[in-house]
């Protein structure tokens, strides 16, 4: 995995004299205290990042903790008073005139959260717009803004203006218009914030989509931390101006940084983020079909088992039996097959704790995850999809 | 009681000769002004008695029909008839030539002047009091320093009219792309856009129905400088009410000036369904 944009040291100060403020936040002077001293405000200071190419790079933090600041700067809406950005082995922060333009053309694209629409423009020529300033033949820019209109879902709505479409719909044309530029790197500044909830999780789930077939380097802010661990490969998590932690959901869930970020996970809904997978164990025992009933009985016993789990030889799930059932099955010389519960509670690896309480609930037994044709990868027990729901008990 | 003490600045004598000055020394520039302010009233002047009466009117009930309605495009076509029938047709053509000369210059100078404060916050802030003091003086002060570079006749009328009506599309303009969404221009910019093209592709396009409210404004303005201008030598309609005061000729008066109200009007309503339709455009309904 390689790196597409490398952020050193970036700072950004809001104000007259702003790198007079550098020295101060070095000393770990307050925002405040500095905005009262010399009349700067820190808007961003020493945010050192890796963002991998093909990557959903998540940037979270509470208002005003300097998300939009950053991400600004990295298409140089912002310049940054001090450090680097480097792009594809180029210092970006240098750009100026034609490189800068050129750069904001074809390497990168931003998705404004009120949409940042032209309200004088069909939707069509809205999308159009970024080939247009670059110069693109009106045919051929056409053909490209209604390509990347149908790969949002909006065919037929081309002639239209932005605001005979709903909210969601806008943002769909915004980000249609951030795509036609085919560009490398897509900045989304809290995109579906100003979305209601159902809107926002499908448009999430497009999302991921979406990253799925063209990889794009994605970087995405959002206060909701829900939908920063939801969707992001990785997070950063920003305070007053600084990056405080970056790393996957998981690492930033079973190691929170310091108390800041401990209490920005405390109100997650963790079953939104916790998958199957984080949660199953490896089965102690597990019996194949020809083993027959003694060697299921067996197995229990010398684990401690009430129940086991019953595979073919390729690991493919078939059931699960009971030690009663089991012993049972011996007095009345049944097989394994005919005592076996087939009928049990399965969740995929890549299911979220959400849709595995019910089945939790329901079920008498720990619960199978199955990956590919059926196999056998884990079990959930019971005890655990509860704990896991509590935040310290994560590191099962 | 103590008089005034004898101080006297002359400040009388220092406009005198800054006047006297520009009078000289900028002569071929006046001239070539007032060649080309007359040659253009006059040009609207013949183009408009060229037209048969009749083709006007259909002209005016057209214009009304497609940006109002077609009630409307009747009302002010009878409206125009009834100035003819008061014996006042050619007034009316001499008023509609000056007000269009001295609106169309207006635009040309208020519209940049407009933007310019709009990109420039510095020349914002030195032309503002400049606009509140152009609007806030009597017009009737207008008329002296264009009578100093002019004959007297049309072309001081216009620029005397320029000057009362210039303020508002300016004001409006800067307003306009000022007002603009920031984060609608800011993705312009994202795309990489010169300046020139967010201002051309974004600004001035979005700004559109509030630049029209101010041609609106400046239009009703110019209208209303046209009794004022006659003093300096306008003709038309404006005239016709001067030369009724003076001969205490209330039929003449009243015809003149109900004329000028009918011309108010049109022009108002025509101007602003113009504003509306671009609104309309946008989708904005
Ligand atoms: N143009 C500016 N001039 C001065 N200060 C600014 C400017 N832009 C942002 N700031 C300041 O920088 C700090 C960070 O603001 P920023 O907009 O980046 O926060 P944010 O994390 O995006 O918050 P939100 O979630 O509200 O969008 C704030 O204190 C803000 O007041
Ligand atoms: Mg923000």
């Amino acid at each position: 995995m390689s790196v597409k944009m490398k952020l050193e040291n970036v700072s950004k100060i809001f104000g007259p004299k702003p790198k007079t403020a550098i020295p101060l936040v070095e000393q770990g002077k307050s925002k405040e205290d500095i905005l009262a001293e010399t009349g700067n405000t820190v808007g961003v200071y020493n945010a050192s990042i890796d963002i991998n190419e093909g990557e959903l790079f998540v940037i979270m933090g509470l208002s005003g903790s300097g998300k939009s600041t950053l991400i600004r700067c990295l298409n140089l809406l912002n310049k940054p008073t001090t450090g680097s950005i480097v792009v594809d082995g180029e210092d970006v922060v240098q750009y100026k005139g034609e490189a800068l333009k050129e750069y904001r053309q074809k390497k990168i694209a931003m998705v404004f959260q009120h949409f940042g629409l032209f309200s004088h423009r069909t939707v069509l020529g809205n999308v159009e717009y970024g080939l247009e300033i670059r110069g693109v033949s009106a045919e051929e820019r056409q053909e490209i803004a209604r390509q990347n209109l149908e790969s949002v879902g909006l065919k037929g709505w081309e002639d239209k203006y932005p605001d005979e479409l709903s909210g969601g719909m806008q943002q769909r044309v915004g980000l249609a218009r951030a795509l036609a530029n085919d560009p490398d790197i897509l900045l989304m500044d809290e995109p579906f914030s100003a979305l209601d909830p159902l809107i926002r999780r499908e448009m999430q789930l497009e999302l991921l989509d979406l990253q799925e077939r063209l990889q794009k380097t994605i970087v995405f802010i959002t206060h909701d931390i829900n939908e920063a661990f939801k969707i992001g490969d990785r997070v950063a998590v920003m305070k007053d101006g600084k990056v405080v932690q970056t790393g996957t959901p998981e690492e930033i869930l079973e190691e929170p940084a310091n108390d800041y970020i401990s209490e920005f996970i405390k109100d997650i809904d963790r079953s939104k983020i916790i998958q199957a997978e984080n949660i199953m164990i490896r089965p102690n025992a597990l019996v194949s079909l020809k083993d027959g009933l003694k060697v299921a009985i067996q197995e229990m016993e010398s684990n401690g088992l009430s129940s086991v789990y019953v595979t073919d030889r390729k690991r493919q799930l078939q059931g699960i039996v009971t030690i009663d059932d089991a012993i049972q099955g011996v007095k009345e010389k049944n097989s394994l097959e005919d005592v076996m519960i087939k009928d049990v509670a399965t969740v995929k690896k890549e299911d979220y704790l959400e849709e595995i309480i019910p089945k939790a609930v329901e079920s008498t037994y720990p619960i199978a995850v199955v990956g590919e044709s059926n196999r056998l990868e884990g079990i959930i027990l019971r005890v655990h999809v509860l704990s896991s729901l509590v935040a310290e008990d994560i590191d099962e | 009681m103590s008089g005034f003490p004898d101080i006297s600045i002359p400040l009388g004598n220092i406009a005198d000769f800054v006047v006297n000055f520009l009078d000289k020394n900028l002569e071929p520039v006046f001239d070539f002004i007032f060649w080309m302010t007359s040659t253009t009233i006059t040009t609207f002047d013949d183009i408009l008695n060229f037209l048969p009466w009749w083709l006007l009117l259909v002209f005016i009930f057209a214009l009304g029909y497609f940006f109002q309605n077609a009630t409307s495009g009747l009302l002010y076509a009878f409206l125009i008839f009834l100035v003819g029938s008061f014996g006042l047709w050619e007034e009316l053509m001499i008023t509609v030539a000056i007000v269009l000369t001295a609106v169309i210059i207006s635009l040309i100078i208020g519209i940049p002047i407009g933007i310019w404060m709009a990109m420039n916050r510095a020349s914002s802030v030195v032309i503002r009091p400049i606009l509140d003091a152009m609007q806030t003086m009597p017009s009737f002060v207008y008329l002296i320093p264009v009578i100093f570079f002019f004959p007297l006749g049309n072309v001081p009328a216009v620029f005397a009219t320029i000057i009362y009506a210039v303020p508002p599309v300016i004001r409006l303009t800067e307003l306009g792309i000022r007002n603009v969404d920031q984060e609608v221009v800011e993705s312009a910019e994202s795309f990489g856009s010169s300046r020139m093209q967010i201002l051309t592709k974004v600004q001035l396009p979005q700004a559109v129905p509030t630049i029209m409210a101010g041609v609106n404004q400046t239009t009703m303005m110019a209208l209303a400088m046209v009794v004022i201008a006659s003093m300096v030598g306008a003709g038309g309609l404006g005239e016709q009410v001067l030369v009724a005061i003076n001969r205490i000729d209330i039929a003449l008066g009243f015809e003149a000036g109900i004329s000028i109200v009918f011309l108010a009007i049109i022009i108002d309503r025509i101007t602003s369904g113009i504003g509306n339709r671009f609104q309309r455009d946008k989708g904005d309904q």
